[in-house]
């Protein structure tokens, strides 16, 4: 009945990617270059080995290994790949690679301190998404989980300052209050059915249980996934933004917040399984939940003046955008869902490295002081637009597959006030993304700062202002990885198959509809 | 023909007891030899205690006639894979708190190295001869010469120490008293002092008051010992304010001790029969919540770094006997039965060995003592304080660590068992440990600025000795390698047999 | 009231080893003085012993040395055990008030006092530190 199953380490391989570069960091932190060279080399080979199990896994293959057999009876250590958690390791791998580009270029021209901790603990983040990613039941996934909260603590609190230090603890109180949660949740799931492991088709069907018991479980759980930000356990997100750029767009763009997005999928999916949900309704009152969350914090993101602030709102109101597809349980919302994870990914990478860019060259963070900042940072703003306006939803980049899948799922469910509600959350997107461009492109340059700031031969305006971009001795690092994530953005609209996203988000589909 | 084998649980006896007079003559001599002859000893002891473990797994328990008098008149010596369990993790503890202490003590006892070790190895006579004894007089003897090393060692620093040291012994000595007074009781019934013995004379009486009286007159003193709360007043000072490898052998294994001393006699004397008659289980694990809870707060509201962690001991012994309250409503394996209680015994020795060893090493280089003191220390004890991280996110229960392993484990069995206020309660305590620990951490590596402005105001390394280091870095590899072999199960066999031998296990 | 007599004579070393005992407590939860603290904590220890001892006693017995005499005519003697645990049990309470004894002597030389109270108010004043721990440099 299960897809046939490959035995391989490749998954524990590519964990020691990660793992090993964060040892080897930390030995030579004394010579940067080296340090460097580990990260990008760790990158570059786990996204090898994990793009090199994307081809079994859309034939129909799970890849297993297991570590430790029975640490509790029936549950294993280990990992078990299948296409949806290929689907965020393939996400996270290959957005590590691009942001280790771009760290080395932020960080020195900031000129950071303690810069080996902050690879060191970027490094075992990732070993931590990677994990969630892979693990192939729930014990294996907490484990990942907590890993990943620790380790990016010292991330948020880099800048070591009062609100730094206030915001790495906020973080770890939600983050961890929400592992406490998760525990409960995976301690009583595995007393009810004494397993724990992921299964398209839920764990939950094997013996009656009481339907008030799985909503109060189901409810355990999503408080359990508090990375997911929603509303109203949102706010360690926006103000986790005090942590350097490179952090703000990799872990909470990508890997934290996607854990937790992940985490639900898996749990609606893989835990409980549709049809259950369905059974017992669970599935609609999530989904209104999430809309509650699509609407308000696009709301609160109108009101933010400073740029990565209002980034982050825009983080949580799209990421309940996933949580909404799945709640749909129509096989157009989760694919809606799947492949949002991967674009969103790369679009809200795209507008972060763009932010950090712009702190960068001219060491601006509030919207309100960009006004012509597109002139003087053209390629950066290019990129910003593109991202900004996939956010939206606007072809051909890649936020428009997600979205139009959605409104497909929306209307595949039957309630057409979902499509209204996308539609609405759409539009404010639009209503917060389009200042931005406006104050960058249109609005004049302020006299002073131009005489203040450049040489004072620069005639204003009879000859078009220097590019910033091209003055900065690191700036080549920041803006390939910018470049990169722009063009991908339209490519995968463009090309779905690339890096075989859209052939696992079906194989996944696939599998969860019963083959 | 008997084994060199079987001889081994005297012989850890008597030379242990041996090398404190020789330590205490040759020292005299020589003030050095007196570490090199308590390694030795000690070495041996825990070359032998493996031994131990692997014959009682093979071969059945060892029973050794003291003098040859045939039990119930003479003293017995057994060892079951209960008693080698917990031989091993003491002897463990008590060797690396030894390496650690050559420095320390040169450093902050220069006087007294030599009756340090006297009495080092005392405490290590007294420990080892609570857990390899099968007689419950014996048993009582022992922890009296267990606790009076106990009090002299904490006593060694000196001033605010001794009132810690005496107020230790006041309570000690009355919980001794209590743990004797039960067992005169018992004797009043029975006539007789073996615990194989009596095990097999009470059942007739366990309605019988006095037995009952006596119950809780062993369940009280063993209590004081074991710093349960409400009678844990103790404690705190006397952990804070001793030489750290004496507040790592503490908190690490002196209060395990007495719990295994409580095991014993309420599993090997009494019997799980007993148990059941009565709601005790109940009511201690219901104290251990209180414990748990307790013991966090106060450990959150703490400015002294060691006596924040003895309030975490508070809580943690708390956790063991949860588990232990909680062994016989859940059965399967594995985390039925005294599984958890076990392992957090181990797990507890490690993590709180370790950061004591911590808390040691800063007091030796830098003197310092409070939690606002330890800013920079990230960068100047990069190793120390690595460790102590280690550790501390162990004590946060984060996996893999050891911690995470008790932790989980113990919430199982409360599953279990249909506590689900015990999930909670240990849910939350988890969070509490995050609180004070995380305060700590944040100190030593992202605050720039003490509050009080002073302190050691170099950048530079200012690593303690490799002597000290070494010690504490077994121990916290030891916490996550160990979270490791217990989910691989690799223990698993010895307390499997622990929980065969008092009935408690049905295999799935 | 003449069996509420006879129950309680019956049994009076019971009485006696109780309410010595809850002397000692009291002497030892009371009294501020170090030295009399100690003397409860005797006081109580030596209640056990008493307790221990007469559970030894034998009505009517002799000393417990075995000869032949006694054996031939059938005299009773008292049951040794009790006794013996007891010499080891006096051995671990002379120990104990040792140990005691020289930490009140201790605490003497520190703060000038005995008393607990005082000692208490003058230890929260010093700096933690022992007397030998300095930093080293």
């Amino acid at each position: 009945m299960t897809e046939p199953v490959i035995e391989s380490l490749k998954p524990a391989w590519a964990l020691l990617c990660p793992a090993l570069s964060s040892i080897l960091i930390l030995l030579s932190g004394r010579r940067p270059n080296l340090r460097e060279t580990w990260t990008i080399l760790a990158s570059l080979i786990q996204f090898i080995l994990v793009l090199s199990m994307a081809p079994w896994v859309t034939q129909g293959y799970r890849i297993e290994s297991y570590l430790f057999k029975d640490i509790l009876p029936q549950v294993h250590f280990g990992f078990r790949v299948d296409a949806f958690g290929l689907l965020f390791a393939l996400t996270a791998s290959f957005l590590w690679i691009l942001v280790s580009l771009y760290s080395i270029g932020y960080m020195r021209a900031l000129k950071e301190h303690a810069q080996t901790r902050y690879y060191f603990c970027f490094a075992l983040a990732i070993l931590g998404a990677m994990g969630v990613a892979l693990s192939g039941n729930l014990v294996t996934l907490f484990v990942f989980y907590e890993i990943l909260t620790i380790s990016t603590y010292p991330l948020v609190a880099h800048e070591q300052s009062q609100e730094a230090l206030f915001a790495g603890r906020k973080y770890l109180a939600y983050l961890l209050t929400s592992g406490v949660f998760l525990l409960a949740a995976i301690a009583w799931t595995y007393s009810l059915v004494r397993t724990t492991d992921f299964s398209p088709k839920g764990i939950f069907n094997s013996i009656p249980l009481l339907p008030s018991t799985l909503s109060i479980l189901f409810v355990l759980f999503i408080l359990g996934f508090m990375k997911a930000a929603y509303i109203p356990f949102h706010s360690w997100l926006p103000t986790a933004m005090v942590a350097p750029t490179p952090v703000s767009a990799l872990l909470h763009a990508v890997a934290v917040v996607k854990a937790g997005v992940f985490g639900i999928v898996r749990i609606v999916c893989y835990v409980y399984g549709i049809d259950l949900l369905r059974q017992l309704g669970l599935g609609t009152l999530l989904s209104s939940f999430a809309a509650i969350t699509m609407i308000g914090a696009s709301l609160f993101a109108i009101a933010q003046d400073n740029l990565k602030r209002r980034l982050a709102y825009s983080t949580i109101s799209q990421l309940s955008f996933i949580i909404f597809g799945v709640g749909l349980l129509t096989p157009m919302g989760i694919t809606g869902a799947m492949i949002h994870i991967p674009f969103h990914g790369l679009m809200k990478i795209t507008l972060f490295l763009c932010a950090g860019a712009i702190l960068v060259a001219s060491g601006k963070t509030e919207i309100s002081e960009m006004a012509g900042i597109g002139r003087l940072m053209p390629l950066t703003m290019i990129a910003f637009t593109i991202g900004a306006l996939g956010m939206c939803g606007a072809p051909p980049i890649a936020g428009f597959i997600s979205k139009w899948y959605l409104s497909l799922g929306a209307i595949q469910s039957g309630y057409w006030a979902f499509l209204a509600l996308i539609l609405i959350a759409s539009l404010l997107d639009v209503v917060y993304f389009y200042p931005i461009i406006r104050t960058a492109f249109f609005e004049k340059i302020p006299k002073n700062e131009v005489l203040e700031e450049k040489e004072p031969k620069v005639q204003l305006f009879s000859e078009p202002p220097p590019s910033l971009e091209r003055e900065q001795p690191f700036f080549v690092f920041l803006i390939i990885p910018i470049g990169m994530t722009a063009i991908l953005s339209i490519l995968v609209c463009l090309f779905p198959n690339l890096f075989y996203i859209y052939p696992l988000v079906q194989r996944a589909i696939q599998n969860l509809s019963g083959g | 023909m008997v084994s060199l084998v079987e001889h081994l649980p005297l012989l850890i006896v008597v030379l242990s007891l041996l090398s404190a007079i020789t330590i205490l003559i040759a020292g005299w001599i020589h003030r050095r030899t007196a570490w090199f002859i308590s390694l030795g000893t000690l070495i041996f002891q825990f070359i032998s205690s493996f031994f131990i473990l692997e014959h009682v797994l093979t071969r059945g328990p060892i029973r050794y006639r003291l003098g040859g008098w045939v039990p119930p008149w003479g003293i017995e010596y057994v060892m079951d894979a209960l008693n080698s369990y917990v031989l091993i993790i003491l002897l463990f503890l008590a060797l690396i708190c030894l390496l650690y202490s050559k420095k320390n003590i040169e450093h902050e006892l220069p006087e007294k190295v030599v009756s340090f070790y006297t009495i080092y190895q005392l405490l290590i006579t007294g420990l080892c001869g609570i857990i390899v004894t099968g007689d419950i007089f014996n048993m009582y003897v022992f922890i009296e010469i267990a606790s009076l090393s106990a009090y002299a060692l904490i006593a060694s620093r000196g001033k605010i120490a001794l009132r810690a040291s005496f107020t230790y012994l006041v309570l000690g000595s009355i919980g001794a008293c209590f743990f004797l007074l039960g067992i005169g009781f018992l004797y009043a019934i029975t006539g007789s002092l073996n615990m194989h013995d009596l095990s097999l004379l009470l059942p007739p009486f366990y309605k019988n008051r006095v037995v009952i009286a006596a119950f809780a007159f062993i369940l009280v003193g063993l209590s004081i010992k074991m710093a349960l709360f409400p009678l844990h007043t103790w404690l705190p000072d006397a952990h804070a304010f001793a030489p750290s490898e004496i507040s790592a052998m503490l908190s690490g294994i002196i209060i395990e001790v007495a719990t295994y001393a409580f095991i014993r006699v309420a599993f090997s004397v009494f019997t799980p029969h007993f148990l059941r008659l009565f709601p005790i289980l109940e009511i201690l694990s219901w104290l251990a919540a209180i414990a748990i809870l307790f013991g966090s707060v106060l450990a959150i509201t703490q400015r002294n770094l060691k006596r924040m962690l003895a309030y975490s001991s508070v809580a943690n012994m708390g956790y063991i006997i949860l588990a232990l309250g909680l062994s016989m409503s859940s059965t399967t394996s594995p985390w039925g039965g005294l599984n958890p209680a076990l392992m957090h015994i181990l797990n507890h020795a490690l993590m709180k060995g370790c950061l004591f060893l911590v808390a040691g090493g800063f007091i030796y280089k830098a003197d310092l003592w409070n939690i606002d003191q330890f800013y920079q220390l990230g960068k100047k004890m990069p190793y120390t304080c690595a460790a102590f991280v280690i550790a501390a996110l162990s004590m946060i229960g984060v996996p893999p660590s050891v911690g995470f392993v008790s932790k989980l484990y113990i919430i199982l069995a409360s599953i279990e068992a249909r506590q689900f206020f015990f999930v909670a309660v240990l849910l939350l305590s988890s969070l509490l440990n995050l609180i004070y620990f995380w305060r700590v951490i944040e100190t030593m590596y992202m605050k720039t600025q003490g509050e009080e402005g002073h302190g050691p105001s170099s950048y530079s390394k200012h690593e303690i000795p490799m002597g000290m280091l070494i010690p504490i870095w077994i121990l916290s590899s030891l916490c996550i390698l160990m979270g490791i072999f217990w989910l691989a199960k690799i223990p698993m066999p010895i307390l499997d047999r622990v929980n065969l031998l008092f009935g408690l296990f049905q295999k799935p | 009231m003449e069996w509420f007599l006879a129950k309680i004579f019956a049994k009076y070393n019971y009485w006696v080893f109780i309410l010595l005992m809850l002397i000692g407590f009291y002497g030892i939860v009371a009294k501020d003085n170090l030295i009399k603290k100690i003397l409860g904590l005797n006081i109580f220890q030596t209640a056990i012993f008493l307790y221990f001892i007469s559970l030894g006693a034998v009505k009517g017995g002799t000393a417990p040395i075995v000869d032949e005499q006694i054996v031939q005519k059938g005299y009773l003697y008292a049951n040794p055990l009790p006794h013996v645990l007891i010499l080891t049990a006096i051995v671990v309470s002379v120990a104990t008030t040792a140990v005691a004894l020289s930490l009140v002597i201790r605490m003497y030389q520190e703060y000038g006092t005995i008393e607990e109270s005082e000692i208490i108010e003058k230890s929260a004043r010093e700096p933690l530190h022992g007397v030998n721990s300095k930093p080293e440099t």
